[in-house]
């Protein structure tokens, strides 16, 4: 089980570090400076030059590259050129904000997705399975942000049940967290959930047809039994591929959601760094956003090896 | 600290979710009379953009004096809602008949939120400052006929000018004109010390800006005791946030069409005018707008009515010129090139340009889009053939068309007070116009009497509307949503602040 672990975690660290030089060049392609950003748009080319230089942006970009990245490592990239502001402690604070956001939406995607998903597939032949099935098609076509100025149109501003927008921290007032937190988690979860349940759905379907399963049933287990049982190792593997993109998508796709909803997350900071031209906040934000991913990857990859014995001693 | 003001502000929008009626007085218990100073009710404003760092001695941007200009910091003289120049740090002043030497008579028992005196050394420091290298915006400039600054008394300060300037005492109603305490501008990035009404608290990034009253003030102390500053960056946003109680005001609304979802006896709507004239620029200095009879095609081309009634809302101000109805020198001009078609077409052949490509290159900016399409089809219709391209603002569009000048035409609202001579008067300047005959009577307009001011701007408006170095669509209106208690709003945006020490709250 170990060796093939070493292996990914390999690959792991080589994509990091390839995705943090593609990051750092894209940067520097990027049009706009944020020098003149800070001078204003009067600015003489001799002001902006010399902004530039205190800014550090005139290096050898090699140089700028290791100082960055080699910051990055120790979780500290360094501080913003126009606002002077840690960027270590302000991606830290956001991301907190996202994560809540995205822990709480996968969760409740899977909690709608698995039962559903399940009950689509032992009642396919039926017409509530049919149905169902047919609904989670609306799911997945409606846009997150669609959903969510929908449901602040009908919640918060008809019927002023929970507000339409702001964000407090959980430890601060919990009955206040969860109002305000409830809308974006529904958004963000609707497509999600939708998505995975059509997964689930499929994945069970796969398995009732095996015949190992019929040998089962052969015996005398109801179909649930069965496929608890029997069936569900084998059904959770592309299932847990699937929850392993959508938790890549949910981060990545939360950018919109706290547009939004204002809250002040990693995607809100992403977005005012692009505009202010603050470029190491833009790279670190991006490169946190990619290491998430890949790690998430890797778990995926990890837990394949626990549900599935076959894949532990490397030959597939 | 930041949090804790989310609670309040959450708890004032639940509380107006399910007693809405009771909202306004349930929030104003100690603050019955809108000019009290010691009532405890507080203000949530919601802006957009949020400004990238507070200290505007070194970033650029109009979030910043927004938000803290003359509500935390003050300056020597101000603005009125009319556009004059009043005292405000200054009780009063004086200048020498050669117009060189101002005298400046200060307020005295003005304290800063550090405890220190404000005193003329403090002015001094202040102007020394802008002049210093530890200001590094490109407005700095504006100080740079400043020959000298003295402190002729405790309380009194006295200016010497290297040449007449007008400009300058304007410009000292601005940012530029801030007054600084010397021990107070170590941490201006993330700390506001100044002699306002309000005295900066807190600054929760990517939230809200809150300051609190100053109950030291000199002067007539604010009604609430606590305002705050919320951003948004999405026009939907901020409607919901209004129309569910947790904002009392929209600082400047994004969108004019849905103004809609205000009207009635439930908010306020308010409409007045800002600086902020919406101008389609010319490159004049390549062909085809070199060409004097492709300019005018251009501004015959142009239904400005029209034109504002489909991508404004028919909100705001048809102007004809570079110069606000709030400017002292603001004549009418939007008959100098009335709407003809036909006649931009035969001009435009007389110069044997019909059918010219021509690139209007946009700022990636609500009102530029929305009018980018009326415009293209106008200028159509009199035979231009127009590519329109979107550019990202403020990098890319900077960047094309300011900086490379790589453009034949824009749209800008350029919003600076007073800006004819800075966007037509300097040929380097991307509209590349800056004729020696305009520089000479801006000139005369910056050395002379106020009279002699009015007239030579006049001048000016006339010969950049004539010469068509631009067409001027229409001025952006100030648009705002509030609450119906509210009182004491500043209709009009001229000066580079939101004040806000006049906002109260009534039944």
């Amino acid at each position: 089980m170990i060796l093939p672990l070493v292996r990914r975690f390999g690959v792991l660290v080589a994509s990091v570090v390839a995705s943090s030089l593609v990051v750092f060049a894209f940067m520097q392609v990027l049009p706009g400076n944020p020098a003149r950003v800070a001078l204003g748009l009067n600015a003489s080319e001799g002001a902006v030059e010399r902004m530039t230089t205190q800014f550090g942006l005139d290096r050898p970009l090699p140089v700028q590259y290791w100082e960055w990245a080699s910051g990055m490592l120790t979780l500290d990239p360094g501080i913003e050129y126009i606002s002077k502001a840690a960027i270590g402690p302000q991606i830290a604070d956001r991301l907190l904000i996202t994560l809540w956001l995205v822990g709480l939406a996968m969760a409740l995607a899977v909690a709608i997705a698995i039962p559903l998903g399940v009950w689509m597939a032992v009642r396919h032949r039926h017409a509530d399975g049919v149905v169902l099935t047919a609904a989670s098609q609306i799911g997945v076509a409606i846009p997150a942000f669609l959903a969510g100025i929908v449901l602040i149109s009908i919640f918060a501003v008809r019927l002023r049940w929970v507000p339409s927008d702001g964000w407090v921290a959980p430890a601060e007032d919990p009955v206040l967290f969860a109002k305000s937190v409830v809308l974006p988690t529904i958004s963000l979860a609707l497509v999600q959930g939708s998505v995975l349940a059509r997964y689930v759905r499929s994945a069970v379907l796969d398995v009732l047809r095996e015949d190992y399963l019929r040998t089962a049933r052969a015996k005398g287990l109801t179909p649930m039994q069965a496929l608890w049982r029997h069936g569900s190792r084998n059904a959770a593997i592309p299932v847990v591929t699937v929850m392993g993109l959508q938790l890549a998508t949910l981060l990545v796709g939360a950018v919109v959601i706290e547009r939004v909803f204002v809250i002040p997350g990693l995607g809100s900071l992403l977005l005012d760094s692009v505009s202010d031209r603050e470029l190491l906040t833009v790279q670190s934000i991006v490169m946190v956003l990619v290491v998430a991913v890949l790690v998430i990857n890797f778990i995926v990859d990890a837990l394949y090896l626990m549900i599935d014995p076959r894949l532990k001693t490397g030959a597939r | 600290m930041g949090m804790k003001r989310i609670k309040t502000t959450m708890g004032l929008a639940l509380t107006g979710a399910f007693f809405l009626t009771a909202c306004n007085a349930g929030a104003s218990t100690d603050g019955d009379s809108a000019t009290g100073g010691s009532g405890s009710d507080a203000l949530t404003v919601g802006l957009f953009a949020e400004p990238a760092s507070l200290d505007f001695t070194t970033v650029d941007g109009a979030a910043i004096p927004q938000a803290l200009l003359d509500n935390v910091y003050e300056t020597l003289v101000t603005l009125d809602q009319e556009g004059n120049i009043v005292p405000a740090l200054a009780k009063s002043y004086k200048v020498s008949d050669d117009g060189l030497t101002y005298t400046f008579q200060l307020q005295q028992d003005v304290v800063f939120s550090n405890g220190e005196d404000f005193t003329a050394a403090d002015a001094v420091f202040s102007i020394n400052q802008v002049k210093s290298d530890d200001w590094t915006i490109s407005l700095k400039s504006q100080m740079d006929v400043v020959e000298s600054a003295e402190a002729t008394g405790d309380h009194e300060l006295t200016v010497t000018l290297s040449e007449p300037s007008n400009a300058w005492l304007y410009s000292m109603t601005t940012r530029i004109g801030a007054m600084f305490d010397e021990n107070g501008t170590e941490n201006l990035a993330e700390e506001a010390i100044g002699t306002g009404p309000f005295v900066f608290d807190s600054w929760d990034r990517g939230n809200e800006i809150v300051l609190n009253r100053n109950d030291d003030y000199w002067g007539e102390e604010p009604y609430f005791n606590e305002v705050t500053l919320r951003y948004f960056n999405d026009g939907n946003a901020v409607n919901n946030a209004m129309l569910t109680g947790s904002i009392d005001l929209i600082g400047t609304v994004q969108a004019p069409e849905s103004l809609a979802e205000f009207e009635g006896d439930d908010f306020q709507i308010i409409e007045g005018t800002t600086n902020g004239e919406i101008v389609l620029s010319f490159n004049n200095g390549r062909a085809p707008f070199d060409d004097l009879r492709v300019r005018q095609a251009a501004r015959y081309a142009i239904d400005n009515q029209a034109l504002m009634d489909t991508c404004w809302a028919g909100r705001g101000e048809l102007i004809g010129s570079m110069v606000p109805p709030t400017d002292p020198w603001y004549e009418d001009r939007t008959g100098d090139y009335e709407f003809d078609t036909e006649r931009a077409a035969a001009l435009l052949e007389d110069a044997d340009a019909t059918g010219v490509d021509v690139a209007l290159r946009l700022p990636s900016l609500p009102y530029a889009v929305a009018c980018g399409t009326v415009v293209e089809s106008m200028l159509e219709d009199a035979g231009f053939n127009v590519t329109v391209d979107e550019l990202e603002f403020p990098a890319a569009w900077v960047e094309t068309v300011f900086t490379a000048q790589d453009y034949d035409m824009s749209i800008v609202s350029h919003v600076e007070p007073r800006d004819l001579g800075n966007v037509f008067g300097n040929p380097d300047y991307y509209t590349a116009y800056g004729t020696p005959e305009l520089q000479e009577i801006l000139e005369r307009a910056d050395r002379g009497t106020v009279e002699e001011q009015t007239a030579a701007m006049q001048e000016a408006a006339l010969m950049v509307s004539e010469d068509a170095a631009a067409e001027f669509l229409f001025l952006l209106p100030n648009l705002m949503v509030a609450e119906p208690g509210i009182t004491g709003i500043p209709t009009n945006l001229i000066g580079e602040s939101l004040e806000l020490s006049n906002l109260a709250r009534s039944e």
